[in-house]
């Protein structure tokens, strides 16, 4: 529990787009990860701000890693 | 209460730009500095600046500091102190050229100079045409700016208190400020940092906005610290808006948009811009725009189920245009408005973004103790977006944010350390209530078992803000927005979360900066309401013409008795004659 508020607070990011994705995903998928895409997850929310939403919006070339959770980032 | 207590030379709140800009300069004169921020320090929210930062380099072309002057100037529809600006400008080649040695990865010229673009508003010659003025590092230069400034500081042993939050500053009864009540989120513990000089660099509070580029960190907690702890909020109704960000997102759609073609429509399906601006319509000036927006939406004529924005075209643009010239607007208009453009009109309105007000300071970031004479607050500093020098005046030039942050994030850092050598000063003792005033905040919240909810009264306050105090302001609607706000204010101070935990309890760091939010939007409402004229981003229906007579002075607002002081502009620069007030048009 205080892992996955600790994984909502660092949803809070320097760009309003990611904000708002971010928050959908926590809605909507967090629950849904396995515990390895939960890992990935946590290590996505290392990355730059600015390379996160390049991904997002299909303007860089996804590392194969992240390729589930920027897919499911670009439904929400 | 016992309270843990740790000791520092300086502590510095937030670590954007300025913050980091600063610590720097302390850092390096091996002064013991705290950095505290939200979040992780390159997450800051001047990652999303992407325009450049301005400096009369003339790499490009001949330019100089003067003319740079001229444009702030007149850019600030004359409202920002000349001093303040000559100050800014003259230092903005210095700060440039530092920060490229730092390892900032500047775009360059072939001859390896700093390539310079233009920018709207810059221009050589006082006015007489564009010149090329912008430093930039691609469109991430907001981004190079914060990894280069935090790199260095990590080297000069910065220590970064990150995912903490100040919560309240400490004053004793001379009114100095000893250091700041802070809490760590981890943990939820409470702690006083102390220190010798504290300086504010919290950024932006475009948060008091339903409709705001800004990211959800910003929330003016160094200006609702400044306000509980009795320090005047300065210029708060000066905000400058886009035109066009998404409705009920705030996600900015770029002007060329408009500028391939595309026009704004009403619910009845007018292009109404053809009123507003026969010859240019839909490319007239962004507050041409946006007060045109404002009125079709004031008189009924706005689209949706509560009439509340407007609709922008471009399916007539067709699919190849729109993908080949406008990248990028097809996913922003799907994922943030949920429509897609080639078919549908996107859902937008003025949307806020900047704040030329804030924490009231002279040019070394010494915090002013009052509108009357230059007398400052011992021991308290402020930088960057939450401090008002007033560089900005009523409208801040493009790419003057990077440079207020760097110029005013340096020279703040530097007389912290002037303060701290000739003084040699001590700590001085704390007193004993230091933490008393944050605790009991945080104690009603924690043991509160009913109350407001921080979603509700969080969301009346930026519908409020919007509504009645937004881009375009009429005189009924403003009185209404006054009495509307200090409701708020009331219902903020009766907040309920229902979680108790301490770990990370995101629902109660919500509710603190929704109470940092009430003293902008507050001081915001109440200084709009008050000034009858129209001058820069403050667009009255009422008084549509600047009033130099009466209102060539800045809005001092004091928390206590939510009341209003004024003080003169500064119109005399340090070493040039001064800029005399003209009509401002471009």
């Amino acid at each position: 529990m205080a892992e996955l508020d600790r994984i909502r607070w660092q949803c809070r990011r320097g760009l309003l787009e990611l904000d708002l994705l971010l928050n959908r995903f926590l809605d909507r998928e967090l629950a849904g990860l396995s515990t390895e895409q939960m890992q990935t997850f946590r290590e996505l929310l290392d990355e730059a701000d600015i390379r996160l939403l390049a991904w997002v919006m299909e303007q860089e070339k996804v590392p194969g890693r992240y390729d589930f959770l920027i897919g499911r980032l670009r439904q929400v | 209460m016992a309270i843990t207590t740790r000791q520092f030379d300086a502590v510095v709140v937030g670590a954007g730009g300025s913050g980091l800009r600063a610590a720097l300069q302390l850092a390096e004169a091996n002064l013991r500095v705290a950095v505290l921020s939200k979040v992780f320090p390159t997450r800051s929210h001047t990652v999303a600046a992407q325009g450049g930062v301005s400096a009369s380099l003339g790499n490009e072309e001949e330019d100089n500091w003067h003319w740079h002057m001229y444009d702030t100037v007149k850019g600030s529809d004359y409202l920002g102190d000349q001093d303040a600006i000559e100050f800014m400008c003259r230092k903005a080649n210095e700060v440039v050229i530092e920060l490229e040695h730092f390892g900032m990865p500047f775009d360059r010229l072939d001859n390896g100079k700093i390539y310079q673009r233009p920018f709207g508003g810059h221009t050589s010659n006082y006015g007489e045409r564009a010149v090329k003025r912008a430093c930039a590092a691609a469109d991430r230069t907001g981004h190079a700016m914060l990894h280069t400034l935090y790199q260095r500081n990590v080297r000069a042993n910065t220590q970064f208190f990150v995912e903490w939050m100040a919560l309240d500053l400490i004053r004793n009864q001379a009114g100095d400020v000893l250091g700041v009540v802070a809490m760590e989120m981890e943990t939820g513990e409470v702690m006083i940092l102390q220190a010798k000089a504290t300086l504010l660099a919290t950024g932006g509070a475009g948060r008091i906005y339903a409709a705001s580029t800004n990211a959800f960190i910003n929330t003016g907690d160094g200006l609702g610290m400044a306000a509980r702890a009795g320090v005047a909020l300065e210029d708060m109704e000066f905000w400058q808006f886009h035109p066009t960000g998404v409705a009920g997102a705030g996600v900015l759609i770029t002007e060329g948009v408009r500028g391939e073609g595309g026009f704004l429509l009403n619910k009845n399906g007018e292009r109404f811009m053809e009123r507003y601006a026969p010859t240019v319509k839909d490319l007239a000036s962004r507050d041409v725009v946006s007060r045109a927006m404002a009125t079709e939406i004031k008189e009924g004529r706005g689209a949706g189920k509560d009439a509340d924005h407007i609709l922008l075209k471009l399916d007539h643009l067709g699919a190849d245009v729109i993908d080949k010239r406008l990248p990028g607007i097809r996913e922003i208009a799907k994922k943030f408005a949920n429509v897609d453009p080639v078919k549908e009109p996107i859902p937008v309105v003025p949307t806020c973004h900047y704040m030329m007000g804030g924490i009231p300071t002279n040019m070394h970031g010494q915090v002013l103790a009052g509108h009357d004479g230059g007398a400052i607050v011992r021991g308290l500093y402020a930088a960057g977006e939450c401090a008002c020098v007033s560089v900005h005046g009523a409208n801040r030039l493009g790419t003057n944010s990077l440079l207020d942050l760097l110029v005013f994030g340096k020279a703040s850092g530097e007389q912290v350390v002037r303060d701290l050598a000739s003084d040699s000063i001590a700590h001085q003792t704390l007193p004993k209530d230091a933490a008393d005033r944050t605790l009991e905040r945080l104690s009603r919240l924690d043991t509160a078992q009913s109350g407001e909810s921080v979603a509700e009264v969080g969301a009346e306050l930026r519908r409020t803000m919007q509504l009645h105090c937004g881009v375009f302001r009429f005189p009924d609607s403003l009185a209404e927005g006054v009495r509307k706000m200090n409701e708020v204010a009331q219902r903020a101070e009766r907040l309920y979360v229902k979680d108790k935990s301490k770990v990370f309890n995101t629902a109660r760091v919500e509710a603190l900066e929704l109470e940092n939010l009430v003293e902008v939007a507050v001081s915001t409402m109440v200084s709009a309401h008050a000034r009858q004229e129209s001058r820069g981003a403050h667009d009255r229906s009422d008084f549509p013409n600047r009033d130099d007579a009466n209102w060539m002075k800045h809005t001092f607002w004091y928390k206590e008795g939510n009341r209003l002081e004024y003080r003169a502009v500064n119109l005399k620069p340090l070493t040039v004659e001064s800029f005399e007030p003209k009509a401002r048009v471009y």
